[in-house]
C-alpha cells in the first residue's frame, strides 16, 4: 500500500471565464486555464519551491491548496482534507502568508492581531506563550507588538506575518512570494527563520517565489509551472540540466583579438576585447577559467547566472516544439 | 498649452473617470429614486394638510423633491466629490507635490469636481428626475427661458458647493483627521440644503438662518428659479456673493496652508 | 480537534473579533463617546425632520406626532440594533477590491462572521439610543388600549424587525460579491427602508403599500403590528392575525438571506475576484 502524500494533486484544473468587452455592446466569453491538470505529492516536512513567471498559476494553486478557490476539476488532498469542502477543519492545521497583503487585522496592534488567534484557532496558552516568545525572539518583534499593523514597514509586517502563520502550530506552511519587496538583510533573517523551522519542527513548507536565490537557499525540490502546467518537479540543479541552461562568462582579454576557441563553451558576443562565452549550467566555470588564462591573455572575468525567466521560457519552446514535432 | 485647455482637460478628466463607475452610478439612480418616492409621497401628505405650505402647491413640492435627488450626487450635498481625496492626500502628506505644481490647486479641484459634477448631473441625477415626471404631478415649465435660468443658477450652484467643500478639506491641514469634519458635512448638506424639506417649509427663525446660509444656493435657489418663485437676479446675487464669498476664503487658507505645509508620514 | 456545530462556531469567532474591537473602541473614553454622540445626532437628524413637519401641521396622513414617533422608535431602533450587530458587511465590495477578502477564507472561522463582526462599531450604540428615546416619548404619549397581545407586540417588533434588516444586510453582502461597486444599492433598501417605514402607511400609494407589504415585507417590521396596537385600519386588506406574523416574515428573510450568502460564496470560491 502506497504511502499517502501529504500534500496531494491529481490532474488538479482550475478553469476561469473571462469575459472581454470586444466592441459597444459585445462580449467575448474566453476560458484561461489558470491550472491545467497538475499532478504531483509533497511528503511532509519537506521544503518545496513551486516557481514560475508572472500569471502561471502559482496563486492560483495555492488557493486551493488552501480553500479559497474551488479546483474546476482532479482531486486536491491535504492531509487526506479537501480543502473545498472542509476549509474550516483544514483552516486549524495550515499556515499561509501572503506576500501582497497581510493576514493581520489593520488597524489593530500586532499583539491583538495574535490575541484573536490565539483564541480563534484554540491553540493551548502554554503552547501559545512558548511560541509567540519563540517566534518574537527570532523575528525580532519585541519592539512592534504595540504598533498599529498599518503602520509597520513592509519588512515589519512580513515578519509580522509569518509569526501569525505559526502560533498555532500548523503542519504545513504556504508562503506566497513571501520576500517580495524586502530589502537584502530581512529576506536573509526570513530564509534563515523557514530553515530552521523545517529542520526544527519539521513543517512541511511550500514556497511560491520569483526570486531564484529564495529557491537555492531553501529547497532541495523545485516545481516549476508555466500556463498552468507543470514543467519541471524535481532537484534545482537538475532544473538547470533540464532547462538546458547556460551560464555565460564574461572576459575582458588585453586586446581584441578572434573569438576564442575552447572546448565545452561557445562565443555568443564580442565587442572590443570584451567577449561573451556560453557554457552549461551544471559545469563548474573554474576549469573552463583556468583553461581560457592558460591560453588567452585574460585581464578580467565575470560570470553571469542565467534567470528563471529565461530556463523557463526555453522550456517552454522545446516543449512545444516536441508537442509540434 | 494655455491655462484654459489644462483646466478643460481636468475636467474631462474628472468627467470621464466617473462615468466608468458604471455599477455605482446605477446603484446612484436606484438609491435617488427609491428616495424620491419616499420622499413624495411624504410631501403628498404633508402638502394635503398645509396646501401652500412654504408658498409652494403640491406640484411644486413634488418638483422641489425630484430636483433634490437630481442634484444629490451633482452638488455631492452629503459629500463624495473631490473632498474625500483631498483630505486624504493632506492626511497622508502627498498634498505638498499637489501645492508644488505649476497649477492652482483650487482650480484644479474646481475643474475636475466640475467634471465630477457634470458627468453626474447627465448620468445619474437626470433619471430620477424623469421617472419623477412621468409617475408624479410636476410643476415644470415649458418656456425654455425657466430652463435656461435653471442652468444658470445650477452653475452658481456647483461654485458654492465647491466652495464649501473646498474649505471643509482645507481644514483638515490643521485638524489633522477629516472624520469630524466630514460628519459635520453631512449634517449641514442635508439638513441645510433643504434635502428633507424645503427650507421655505422651515419655521421661525430657523427658518430665516437656514435661507440665509450658503447651502440653500444649493437647491432651493434653483428650485425656485425654476419654477418662478423668485426674481432670478435675486437668487444668482445670493449665490454669486456666496460663491465669491466661499472660494475668496478658500484662496486665503490655500495660502495659509500651503505656507504651514506640514508633511505627516504614514 | 472537534468542533461546534457551525453556528456555535459562527457565534463564537462574531464574539473575539467584535470584543477585540470593542475593547479598541473603549481604550479612549473621551473620544468614544464624542462619537457615540456624534452617530446619536446625525441619526437623529431623520426625527428632527419630523418634528419640523409636525411644526407645521398637526397630522400626517391623519396620525398624530406620538403616533409617527411610534413608528419611527420601532423603525429606528429596530435598525439602529442590526446595524450594530451587522452594519460593517457594506464594506464588503471593498475588501474583495483590495484582496483581503481571501485572507477571511484562510481562518478556521466562517467568513459570515468574520465580516459581520469586522469593525464592530460601538459607536452606532447612538442609533439605538435616539430610536429607544423616541420610542420611550411615543409609548407615554399614545392613546392605546393596551392588551396582553399588543405589549408582547412592541418588543417583538423589535427583535423582528432588527432580524429583518439584518437579513437584508447579509443579502446585500452576498450581492456585493457579484457587483462590488453596487454597494449602494444595498442603502437604498436598508436607509431607504428604515426611512420610509419611519412614516404612516397611510401616507404612500396603494400599489406602493401593497409592494412593501407584500413582495419585500419590510410593513412587518413596524407598519402592520404597529398599526393594529394603535388601533388604525391598515390600508390594505390582510389576514386576520397578520399583525402577529412578523416572527414568520423574519424567519423567511433571514432563511433567504441565508441561502444568498452561501450562494454568493460559492460563486467567489468559484470565480476568484
Amino acid at each position: 500500500m502506497t504511502e499517502q502524500a501529504f500534500i496531494e494533486l491529481d490532474r488538479v484544473e482550475k478553469v476561469f471565464d473571462v469575459r472581454k468587452k470586444t466592441g459597444f455592446m459585445k462580449r467575448e466569453r474566453r476560458q484561461v486555464r489558470a491550472v491545467d491538470s497538475i499532478s504531483f505529492g509533497v511528503a511532509r516536512g519537506e521544503m518545496v519551491g513551486y516557481i514560475g513567471p508572472n500569471g502561471a498559476g502559482k496563486s492560483t494553486t495555492i488557493k486551493m491548496l488552501t480553500g479559497i478557490l474551488t479546483p474546476s476539476g482532479g482531486r486536491l488532498r491535504v492531509a487526506g482534507i479537501d480543502p473545498s469542502r472542509e476549509r474550516t477543519r483544514l483552516a486549524h492545521r495550515i499556515g499561509v502568508v501572503f506576500g501582497q497583503r497581510t493576514t493581520l487585522w489593520w488597524d489593530l496592534p500586532l499583539i491583538d492581531s495574535y490575541k484573536l488567534m490565539h483564541r480563534m484557532y484554540r491553540i493551548p496558552d502554554a503552547r501559545y506563550a512558548e511560541n509567540l516568545d519563540r517566534c518574537v525572539e527570532l523575528l525580532e518583534l519585541g519592539a512592534l507588538l504595540d504598533v498599529p499593523v498599518r503602520q509597520l514597514s513592509l519588512g515589519q509586517r512580513m515578519r509580522g506575518d509569518i509569526a501569525a502563520a505559526l502560533l498555532h502550530d500548523p503542519e504545513v506552511l504556504y508562503l506566497d512570494e513571501p520576500t517580495i519587496g524586502l530589502d537584502v538583510i530581512s529576506k536573509a533573517k526570513v530564509r534563515e527563520f523557514l530553515r530552521d523551522l523545517n529542520a526544527e519542527q519539521g513543517t512541511t513548507v511550500l514556497l511560491t517565489t520569483h526570486d531564484l536565490q529564495d529557491i537555492e537557499q531553501l529547497c532541495s525540490r523545485v516545481m516549476v509551472i508555466d500556463h498552468g502546467r507543470l514543467m519541471y518537479d524535481g532537484p534545482l540543479a537538475g532544473l538547470h540540466e533540464a532547462g538546458e541552461s547556460e551560464r555565460t562568462l564574461v572576459v575582458d582579454l588585453e586586446r581584441e583579438l578572434p573569438p576564442i576557441e575552447v572546448p565545452d563553451a561557445r562565443v555568443v558576443k564580442v565587442e572590443g576585447p570584451r567577449q561573451w562565452l556560453a557554457f552549461p549550467a551544471s559545469e563548474s566555470a573554474a576549469p573552463l577559467v583556468a583553461r581560457i588564462a592558460a591560453e588567452y591573455p585574460m585581464v578580467d572575468l565575470s560570470v553571469r547566472e542565467p534567470d528563471i525567466e529565461a530556463v523557463i521560457a526555453k522550456m517552454y519552446v522545446e516543449q512545444a516544439e516536441k508537442a509540434v514535432s | 498649452m494655455g491655462a484654459g485647455r489644462l483646466y478643460a482637460a481636468v475636467a474631462a478628466g474628472g468627467f470621464r473617470r466617473y462615468a466608468t463607475y458604471r455599477a455605482a452610478t446605477l446603484a446612484g439612480v436606484f438609491t435617488n429614486t427609491v428616495f424620491g418616492v419616499v420622499l413624495v409621497y411624504t410631501y403628498l401628505a404633508l402638502w394635503d394638510e398645509r396646501p401652500h405650505l412654504g408658498g409652494y402647491d403640491q406640484a411644486q413640492a413634488v418638483t422641489y423633491v425630484w430636483l433634490g435627488q437630481c442634484l444629490y450626487a451633482t452638488l455631492a450635498i452629503q459629500g463624495g466629490g473631490f473632498e474625500k481625496d483631498l483630505m486624504e492626500r493632506i492626511r497622508t502628506g502627498d498634498i505638498a507635490v499637489d501645492l508644488y505644481r505649476p497649477a492652482d490647486l483650487q482650480l484644479w479641484s474646481l475643474a475636475s469636481d466640475f467634471g465630477r459634477s457634470l458627468f453626474q448631473l447627465l448620468g445619474r441625477g437626470v433619471i430620477p428626475f424623469v421617472f419623477g415626471s412621468l409617475f408624479f404631478p410636476m410643476a415644470l415649465p415649458t418656456d425654455v427661458t425657466s430652463w435656461a435660468a435653471l442652468l444658470v443658477a445650477l452653475l452658481l450652484a456647483i461654485l458654492v458647493s465647491f466652495g464649501i467643500r473646498y474649505l471643509a478639506a482645507l481644514s483638515v491641514f490643521w485638524l489633522m483627521d477629516g472624520t469630524g469634519i466630514s460628519q459635520a458635512m453631512m449634517i449641514l448638506g442635508i439638513f441645510c440644503s433643504g434635502m428633507v424639506l424645503p427650507l421655505n417649509a422651515f419655521p421661525g427663525v430657523l427658518g430665516d438662518v437656514v435661507r440665509a446660509l450658503p447651502w440653500a444656493a444649493q437647491i432651493q435657489m434653483p428650485a425656485d428659479v425654476l419654477m418662478g418663485k423668485t426674481d432670478p437676479l435675486h437668487a444668482y446675487a445670493f449665490q454669486a456673493a456666496w460663491a465669491v464669498v466661499l472660494l475668496t476664503a478658500g484662496r486665503l487658507m490655500q495660502s495659509a496652508a500651503t505656507r504651514r505645509v506640514v508633511v505627516q508620514g504614514g | 480537534m472537534g468542533e461546534l456545530p457551525r453556528w456555535r462556531e459562527g457565534l463564537r469567532a462574531y464574539g473575539l473579533i467584535a470584543g477585540m474591537w470593542i475593547r479598541s473602541s473603549m481604550a479612549y473614553r473621551m473620544s468614544f463617546v464624542i462619537t457615540v454622540i456624534g452617530n446619536l445626532l446625525v441619526t437623529g437628524l431623520d426625527f428632527a425632520t419630523i418634528l419640523l413637519m409636525f411644526s407645521q401641521v398637526h397630522s400626517l396622513g391623519g396620525w398624530s406626532l406620538p403616533e409617527v414617533a411610534f413608528l419611527y422608535g420601532l423603525s429606528a431602533t429596530a435598525f439602529g440594533i442590526s446595524d450594530l450587530v451587522l452594519g460593517s458587511m457594506d464594506v464588503l465590495g471593498a475588501r474583495i477590491r483590495d484582496g483581503s477578502f481571501d485572507t477571511l477564507l484562510v481562518r478556521p472561522a466562517p467568513v459570515l462572521a468574520q465580516i459581520g463582526a469586522d469593525r464592530f462599531a460601538l459607536r452606532r450604540l447612538g442609533r439605538i439610543t435616539q430610536g429607544g428615546l423616541v420610542l420611550g416619548y411615543a409609548l407615554l404619549h399614545i392613546d392605546v388600549n393596551w392588551t396582553a397581545g399588543k405589549l408582547l407586540l412592541v418588543p417583538m417588533m423589535l427583535v423582528c424587525g432588527a432580524a429583518i434588516f439584518g437579513a437584508l444586510f447579509v443579502a446585500g453582502a452576498a450581492f456585493q460579491i457579484l457587483a462590488q461597486d453596487a454597494a449602494e444599492v444595498q442603502n437604498a433598501f436598508t436607509y431607504g427602508g428604515t426611512t420610509l417605514l419611519q412614516y404612516p402607511p397611510a401616507v404612500f400609494g396603494k400599489d406602493f403599500v401593497r409592494g412593501v407589504t407584500f413582495m419585500l415585507p419590510l410593513a412587518f417590521v413596524n407598519w402592520v403590528p404597529a398599526s393594529y396596537v394603535l388601533g388604525r385600519p391598515y390600508p390594505l386588506d390582510l389576514p386576520p392575525g397578520a399583525e402577529f406574523a412578523s416572527p414568520l416574515v423574519a424567519l423567511a428573510f433571514c432563511a433567504l438571506a441565508g441561502l444568498a450568502w452561501r450562494a454568493g460564496l460559492k460563486s467567489y470560491r468559484s470565480t476568484g475576484s
